[in-house]
């Protein structure tokens, strides 16, 4: 089956019928008319750019040049996590926590299911690689901020229950357990039903993309089955480190609370 | 004899601090509010950084794990916290009778926590902590949330346990009646240093 191409000037009509919701907007006073404007004016940008770039890498497909846009995907992940916590750790924490967090989780998953369950040749080979990590990415991401965002917030509404358990003599990490479930719930929830839901509520996004594309919908169904339990995996494992790390990080080697280490940010 | 030292402690704005405390013995300590009453608490229950060494016999308090430490040397705050469902559920299961003298039903135990008054609270935050055996007691305030006769109720049941438990305690109070009836010695919070109220024995 051969892809069909998509002409640009065919996209553009797809555009003119978020010019026209916008209109709508608009007229209506919905007031999201600009925000509507500007996301999907960087969707356009963004994707194009990294059409440009794909197509660059997976001419060149140097190794150096696929670890480096993998340090920048990581990056900017890192900054994004750091920007969805309403508290945050002060200083490199914040940052470091979850963007390590990420690295050690997403790409040891992404490395293992390359070697070891596809098998490209080399295991780098950039068709596979950034694709699957972009994704892999993206969805821890989302489970280390929002288990993160969850942590201190509980940490801090629930300070003085926590200073109570600790001048009963708990060890900070009894004293934080239940808040430390309730983080890694809210992190791993988003996969678990991702993963409840798909094929039966949604058609994953990879998975529609791979059969428009022309893929045999069984292989696409394997592949879709493969990213969702890494993604789950990739997702479970960050956010288990990003959890223990950040809360440790609340207590100092007297295992006091130490809420001084937290800043709160303004709404964005 | 358990001896409690504390050798020149200084947290916020106090410093200083100098006291030797025996078992049996209560040292209260009297000040206006924000003069850091409860930080001191707070810093010989090791839960604030703070300076100066406290010494509970030959224990060091950096010398353990802050756990360990808080499970010798215990605060009670003046507004307890209740983090489980039921009442029952804060004690070990061999901890759950109630003293009579407290003036709480047995079946207090099997209550909700939201069912509990503020003065129901603070007495069970009291045989909370003594259930798990500490040798020091910080008490905030104790009875801040009693009436009268339930006061006097508790300071009874509490000199008696300090004093069959051999317990060393510092007492947060403010009145003065209280603090003459149960205090071994009185120290009060003068600008940014603890000073002995004379006449107290």
């Amino acid at each position: 089956m051969e892809v069909i191409d998509l002409a640009w000037w065919k996209l553009a009509l797809t555009a003119l019928l978020v010019l026209a919701l916008a209109g709508v907007s608009l007229a209506t006073r919905l007031g999201i008319g600009r925000s509507l404007l500007v996301a999907a004016s960087r969707t356009v940008i963004q994707l194009a750019l990294i059409g440009l770039v794909l197509e660059a890498l997976f001419a060149s497909s140097e190794f150096y040049w696929i670890a480096l846009l993998a340090l920048v995907m990581l990056l900017v992940a890192g900054r994004e996590v750091m920007a969805r916590q309403q508290r945050r750790l002060r200083g490199v924490w914040a940052f470091g926590i979850g963007t390590g967090a990420m690295f050690v989780s997403s790409f040891t998953v992404t490395v293992l299911a390359l070697v070891v369950v596809i098998g490209p040749q080399p295991w780098y080979a950039p068709q596979y690689a950034i694709p699957l990590l972009g994704m892999m990415l993206g969805n821890t991401m989302t489970g280390v901020a929002l288990s993160l965002d969850r942590l201190n917030e509980s940490v801090w509404s629930q300070r003085s229950i926590i200073e109570n358990r600790l001048m009963l003599g708990e060890p900070w990490n009894q004293a934080l357990e239940d808040i430390r479930r309730h983080a890694m719930r809210s992190g791993m929830m988003p996969s678990i039903n991702a993963m409840a839901a798909a094929g039966i509520v949604s058609l994953p996004g990879m998975m529609t993309g791979q059969i428009l594309a022309g893929s045999p919908p069984a292989v696409a169904v394997k592949y879709q089955i493969l990213v969702m339990l890494t993604i789950t995996v990739g997702t479970g494992f960050g956010t288990l480190m990003a959890v223990s790390w950040g809360s440790r990080r609340l207590f100092d080697d007297r295992e006091r609370l130490r809420l001084d280490r937290l800043v709160h940010q303004k709404n964005q | 004899m358990t001896t409690l030292t504390l050798d020149n402690i200084a947290v916020g704005a106090l410093e200083g601090v100098n006291l030797s405390l025996h078992g049996g013995e209560i040292v209260c300590v009297s000040g206006p509010s924000g003069s850091g009453k409860s930080r001191l608490l707070r810093a010989v229950a090791d839960l604030d950084p703070h300076q100066g060494t406290v010494v509970l016999d030959a224990m060091q308090q950096g010398s353990v794990p802050g756990h360990r430490w808080r499970r010798q040397v215990m605060m009670v705050p003046s507004d307890s916290q209740w983090w489980h469902e039921d009442v029952g559920a804060h004690f070990e299961p061999e901890q759950r009778k109630l003293p009579s003298a407290l003036g709480l039903p047995p079946e207090t135990m099997d209550w909700t926590v939201s069912r509990l008054s503020s003065g129901e609270r603070q007495r069970l935050a009291l045989v909370r902590a003594l259930a798990r055996q500490p040798r020091v007691l910080l008490l905030d305030e104790p009875t801040a949330n009693l009436d009268e006769d339930m006061t006097r109720q508790v300071e009874n049941w509490l000199l008696e346990e300090i004093r069959t438990r051999d317990l060393i305690v510092i007492w947060i109070g403010h009145d003065i009646g209280q603090i003459e009836r149960v205090a071994s010695r009185h120290y009060r919070i003068q600008g940014n240093t603890l000073e002995p109220v004379h006449g107290s024995h």
